[in-house]
């Protein structure tokens, strides 16, 4: 089985701009993965399934991860003009003040394919893919023609994500009804309010039915 | 009529537009079969096409029982999962508890006392030989065989769940291992009734081959009926008793030699034809090899602590990483994949579920035959809706 580094170097030779990112791993498992590039995602797919030495012919698991927007806070030191009257007269200083600065850094939705190989009896290699961000963005190349085995899996990621699997023959919601809005397992999904199914006569529980029913109906909600 | 889907076909293009022609006058008939068929073992749907008999589209929609497993995993810290894992393949509930396990052994770097390794060999063998046994039991009733076969599967479930419930508390939802071992130890007691009830599992196996085996109508239903090509196993992701019913040699147990499985003498049996009759088949097989471990387990289980001394259990909190572990649970690949962030909850908590992926090539198996094969071809993937729809 070859390391990471060494596959690394196989797509490169065989996909010249594949764009390829090692991502190390933490934990003692030392599974490292690979991070693809979207564009090329699809030759360097059949590259690893079709390649002799690799031979990855089983996609075994195929997992949504979502990152949700984080906000940076950075100290920065910033020197400027400071204008000061000290005993009648207007002097110019400069002076330099901590400041914190805020940015978002912006969420994206990932996914991570887990490869063995029956052939050769190794594995498993870990691919991974991004999306820009997780709103409008959320395109990745669909790896169901390389390896069916995707296909059940990418229609639940794009259910419960919200990732759209390009040329995915039947990309449908897989766990959730049609008609169903939001993505259930992104980390910022809000729990519909079913509280008009309770039929507890509780007071707490009937004061926040009869609110629910006066507001429009919320993302998640049936219909 | 003519099958789309023929021998030579690449399997690029598995995914061309559906897929048998109609006969001339020919009308189709939509049926649902499910989510209340009892065929259906628990409540899924298919939608089928069919021209007069035959089933020319098959789509199959979950979600009946989904309850979102992974978001729970994620809101519970990882010890509160294991319970939740029994939930998933309620029939397997202790290999479901060892692939979870053994993820989080992973992703820690967590050892094993020897002890734990051979309890959950002799636990997990244990399953696998119940389930087959019901799996096989399903299968036959569905063919029409009411009651006869499943309730001699049953009896001996009965004896196998009556060794879980004394040494978990729990027929089926048995909540038993832990990261680095095992819950409780098991006693002299409970090896010596193991044994017992191991040494007539032989017995059962031959007779309930002797009633099905070379029984005509089985193999008139099950001969050349829903096959699957290895290619199209492979590349679909199929595991276990399918995907070796196909003649593909792959089993998790000799492939990873996870747990202590390298130190026992067992075969892998294989199809020839990957029809309904080689999967029937290599289940049978399957028993018989898992009684060989048993065999081989019983005989020395060695002393010590059943957890590791060094294991942590409160304020359980991973390092940031993540990892995959996988076993071969009775239907295939079980694997749970875990991304820690260093809190007490996983980051991600997703489940690899064996019942949902083996389902992918059930239109490609239905083809061009009958409803009433379409039941049976179902019943031999051998799923469970607490795993396929989690």
């Amino acid at each position: 089985m070859k390391s990471v580094e060494e596959i690394k170097a196989a797509i490169e030779a065989a996909v010249p701009d594949a764009g390829v990112k090692i991502i190390p791993n933490g934990s003692p498992s030392g599974q490292h993965s690979l991070l693809l590039n979207p564009v090329h995602a699809m030759e360097v797919a059949r590259f690893l399934r079709d390649d002799a030495e690799l031979a990855l012919d089983f996609l075994s698991n195929v997992t949504g991860v979502d990152y949700l927007d984080k906000e940076i806070a950075e100290k920065v030191k910033v020197t400027r003009p400071v204008t000061k009257t000290v005993e009648g007269v207007e002097q110019t200083t400069e002076e330099t003040v901590e400041e914190t600065r805020k940015h978002t850094q912006p969420g994206y939705l990932e996914v991570v394919y887990h490869l063995y190989s029956m052939a050769k009896k190794h594995g498993p290699v870990v691919l991974r893919m991004r999306t820009a961000n997780r709103s409008d963005q959320v395109e990745l190349p669909s790896f169901t023609r390389v390896w069916r085995s995707a296909e059940f899996q990418e229609r639940e990621i794009f259910d419960l994500f919200g990732v759209v699997f390009t040329a995915h023959p039947d990309l449908r919601r897989l766990l959730m009804w049609e008609g169903f809005k939001d993505h259930p397992m992104r980390r910022d999904y809000v729990e519909p309010d079913d509280f008009e199914y309770e039929p507890t006569a509780h007071d707490e529980v009937l004061a926040r039915a009869k609110a629910h029913q006066s507001r429009e109906q919320g993302p998640g909600n049936r219909g | 009529m003519s099958l789309a889907r023929t021998k030579t076909e690449k399997l690029e293009d598995w995914n061309r537009p559906p897929v048998c022609t109609v006969d001339g006058d020919g009308e189709l008939l939509e049926v649902s079969m499910g989510p209340h068929h009892p065929s259906t073992h628990g409540v899924f749907r298919m939608d089928v096409a069919l021209d007069g008999e035959r089933v020319i589209r098959l789509k199959p929609v979950f979600g009946y029982l989904h309850r979102n497993h992974e978001q729970i995993g994620q809101n519970a810290s990882y010890l509160a999962s294991m319970p939740y894992t029994d939930r998933l393949d309620y029939f397997c509930s202790l290999t479901n508890n060892w692939a979870y396990a053994l993820a989080v052994e992973k992703l820690v770097g967590q050892a094993v006392p020897e002890r734990a390794e051979y309890i959950r060999v002799i636990t997990a063998e244990l399953t696998r030989v119940q389930n087959h046994a019901s799996a096989i039991g399903f299968l036959i009733q569905e063919m029409g065989a009411s009651g006869t076969p499943l309730m001699y599967a049953f009896k001996e479930r009965e004896k196998i769940l009556d060794l879980f419930e004394s040494l978990t508390g729990s027929r089926m939802m048995c909540n038993y291992m832990r990261f680095g071992g095992c819950r409780v130890d098991v006693s002299a007691a409970w090896l010596d009734a193991t044994r017992k009830v191991v040494a007539g599992l032989p017995g059962f196996v031959d007779e309930y081959e002797a009633l099905l085996s070379g029984n005509e109508i089985l193999m008139a239903r099950t001969q050349g009926v829903g096959v699957l090509r290895p290619d199209l196993a492979v590349n679909a992701g199929i595991t276990g008793p399918m995907l070796r019913g196909s003649g593909v040699n792959y089993d998790i147990r000799k492939v990873d030699h996870y747990g202590i499985y390298d130190r026992f003498k067992f075969r892998v049996p294989l199809g020839d034809h990957g029809d309904i009759f080689d999967r029937y088949m290599v289940r049978v097989l399957e028993m018989r090899e898992s009684i060989r471990i048993l065999e081989q387990a019983l005989k020395d289980v060695p002393g010590g602590p059943v957890m590791d001394p060094k294991a942590k259990i409160r304020g359980f909190k991973p390092k940031p990483g993540e990892a995959y572990g996988r076993i071969e649970a009775p239907k295939g690949e079980l694997g749970f994949y875990l991304i820690s962030d260093g809190g007490p909850n996983p980051y991600r908590y997703r489940v690899r579920p064996p019942s949902l992926i083996n389902l992918t090539v059930l239109e490609d198996m239905c083809l061009g035959h009958n409803v009433a094969d379409v039941v049976l071809i179902f019943g031999s993937v051998d799923i469970v809706l607490g795993e396929v729809d989690r």
